[in-house]
């Protein structure tokens, strides 16, 4: 289906997509040769957001640098901060109480799936459909309500602190919680018969877009584009962090590779985050969410520290180089849409446009975080 | 035998002229060799194993540049996958380091790091484009944040600064 017919190097022209095209959500630019309407060439070109979050890093104290989290991903804020909180966890050898692992999994799940569904919405909407992306945001803003109300903001969290949290959750937010679980389960459902089993759906996705295992060894591809090919990896569960292993969740892998199994494993991972809240919120312990000892002034020892966490995109490993002094002496971070994207310059040849658009889609791509 | 035998196994070859460089540290005494600037003064080619809870990562590699490629070879083969590259700046023993973080996609959970240092003058790496096709946007953003050459890379433009930029801001004595 994806055989361009005879491609003509010399009757080829170059088309710009973006870096103000809607379908790129944001401002990334994809200059594309095309022969016709199929794509002969592509090449992605980054950094019209490129803020340089590895130096502001080197020019702040640890704890000040904890808000820089917010602004990478602005759809799983939640899981970055769980990433930087590890990270210097592990090498200043902070203690976390048990309450505030619970909570961490509990917002970072809800994170998930309001980032799940601002992504389905906009998918939706690159192809056509207008309508799911109401019903995707009317379900976001319960999640962001119920965030707000812990976090204080809605966006771009700034939630945990090395060690533990801002501040506790209440009976309200569990309440709140409880009920919006038993609504999305519903509502999950109705996506599934409203979006899932569409035929133009299937038509669009079904069969394009294919990656495969090597690609995604070749590109360091993770996060639902892997497990859309048949990958089994998640870091949840390849390299377990906070309480994970104790908590019983299943990891959605498709084997087909196209830009439809990419859909599903998202899908899927979204009543997964409604199993891991639920029972978050049924073992949630009492107790403190910051532990009693904690350094005043965080200065890990000289070294590297290496921490990684699954994001809604996949995997998010951030790297510390410590000199012993207050400020980092260098901080990487390795985002996950920086490697997935990467392969769509392969991946698209010979594609038609609009299918290369639909599989750029898939890709759930969030610029800021590719830029850092 | 795990994974992590394997892969330093697999990797000692690299090092086989030279016995007795293959070492393993106590990582639970001694600190990581890389970041001590005594230890790194005194740091051989070899591999150390690392502890995993206290550093979040293995097999800690310090190769020479004409080693990379194998060494990228022999990792690609064994199943693993680039997370990332990148550069620190070493700018009191006037060198830059290059590492390199691998990592795997299956349930044998081991992460190697590799080192590599290079003069800060003129730092010339060969690429790994060849292997890890992954690579080649690694490569140019080390190439703009640290100028590290990467030799053989088919587009070693800038890939986040502006296309004329002719600074690399992750270097230390950079001031804007």
């Amino acid at each position: 289906m994806n055989e361009p017919i005879d491609l003509q190097k010399d009757e080829t022209f170059v088309l710009n997509v973006g870096p103000q095209h809607p379908a790129t959500h944001g401002v990334l630019r994809v200059k594309m040769t095309m022969d016709g309407e199929y794509i002969y060439n592509s090449e992605t070109v980054l950094g019209y957001i490129h803020r340089m979050h590895e130096k502001m890093a080197e020019n702040r104290t640890y704890p000040q640098f904890m808000p820089n989290m917010g602004r990478l991903d602005y759809l799983s804020a939640m899981a970055f901060n769980h990433g930087y909180a590890l990270l210097i966890e592990r090498a200043a050898a902070i203690e976390v109480p048990e309450r505030a692992e619970y909570i961490r999994v509990i917002t970072v799940e809800l994170n998930r799936i309001s980032s799940h569904l601002v992504w389905l919405g906009a998918f939706v909407l690159d192809l056509g459909g207008f309508t799911p992306l109401m019903y995707c945001f009317d379900d976001r803003e319960r999640i962001l309500d119920l965030l707000e109300s812990v976090t204080g903001s809605r966006l771009t969290y700034c939630y945990f602190r090395f060690g533990g949290l801002y501040n506790d959750i209440d009976d309200a937010f569990i309440a709140g919680t409880q009920s919006f679980i038993k609504h999305m389960r519903k509502e999950l459902k109705m996506y599934a018969k409203l979006v899932t089993g569409n035929i133009i759906l299937m038509k669009r996705l079904k069969g394009h877009g294919a990656v495969d295992q090597n690609m995604c060894q070749r590109y360091g591809a993770t996060g639902p584009v892997a497990r859309g090919s048949g990958i089994n990896y998640d870091v949840r569960r390849n390299e377990p962090y906070s309480v994970y292993p104790d908590l019983d969740f299943e990891v959605p892998v498709y084997h087909d590779g196209d830009s439809y199994a990419r859909y599903l494993v998202r899908m899927d991972e979204m009543e997964q985050s409604l199993r891991i809240v639920e029972q978050a919120l049924e073992k949630l312990p009492d107790g403190p969410v910051n532990p009693e000892k904690k350094p005043k002034i965080i200065k890990p020892p000289p070294g590297d520290y290496y921490a990684a966490v699954e994001t809604a995109r996949g995997n998010f490993g951030i790297r510390l180089v410590s000199d012993g002094t207050k400020n980092a002496y260098r901080l990487k971070l390795r985002s996950p849409t920086y490697s997935n994207m990467h392969l769509f310059d392969e991946a698209c040849r010979g594609m038609l446009l609009a299918d290369a658009l639909a599989f750029m889609g898939s890709l759930d791509l969030v610029i800021p975080e590719m830029d850092r | 035998m795990t994974i992590q035998d394997t892969t330093k196994q697999a990797l000692s070859e690299l090092f086989a002229g030279a016995a007795g460089d293959t070492r393993e540290a106590d990582s639970d005494a001694a600190p990581a060799p890389a970041g001590d600037e005594q230890e790194t003064a005194i740091r051989q080619p070899g591999i150390s194993e690392q502890s995993y809870a206290r550093r979040g990562f293995h097999l800690d590699v310090l190769i020479t540049a004409e080693q990379l490629v194998r060494a990228a070879e022999i990792l690609f083969a064994l199943g693993y996958y680039l997370e990332s590259i990148t550069g620190v700046d070493w700018i009191k023993e006037d060198r830059l380091e290059a590492v390199y973080d691998f990592s795997r996609y299956d349930f044998d959970l081991c992460r190697v790091v590799i080192r590599i240092f290079a003069p800060r003058l003129d730092p010339h790496l060969p690429t790994i484009t060849g292997i890890y096709t992954g690579a080649s946007w690694h490569e140019r953003e080390t190439h703009d944040f640290f100028g590290i050459v990467f030799d053989g890379h088919p587009h070693l433009i800038p890939l986040l600064l502006p296309e004329d930029a002719d600074f690399h801001p992750l270097l230390k004595d950079f001031k804007a």
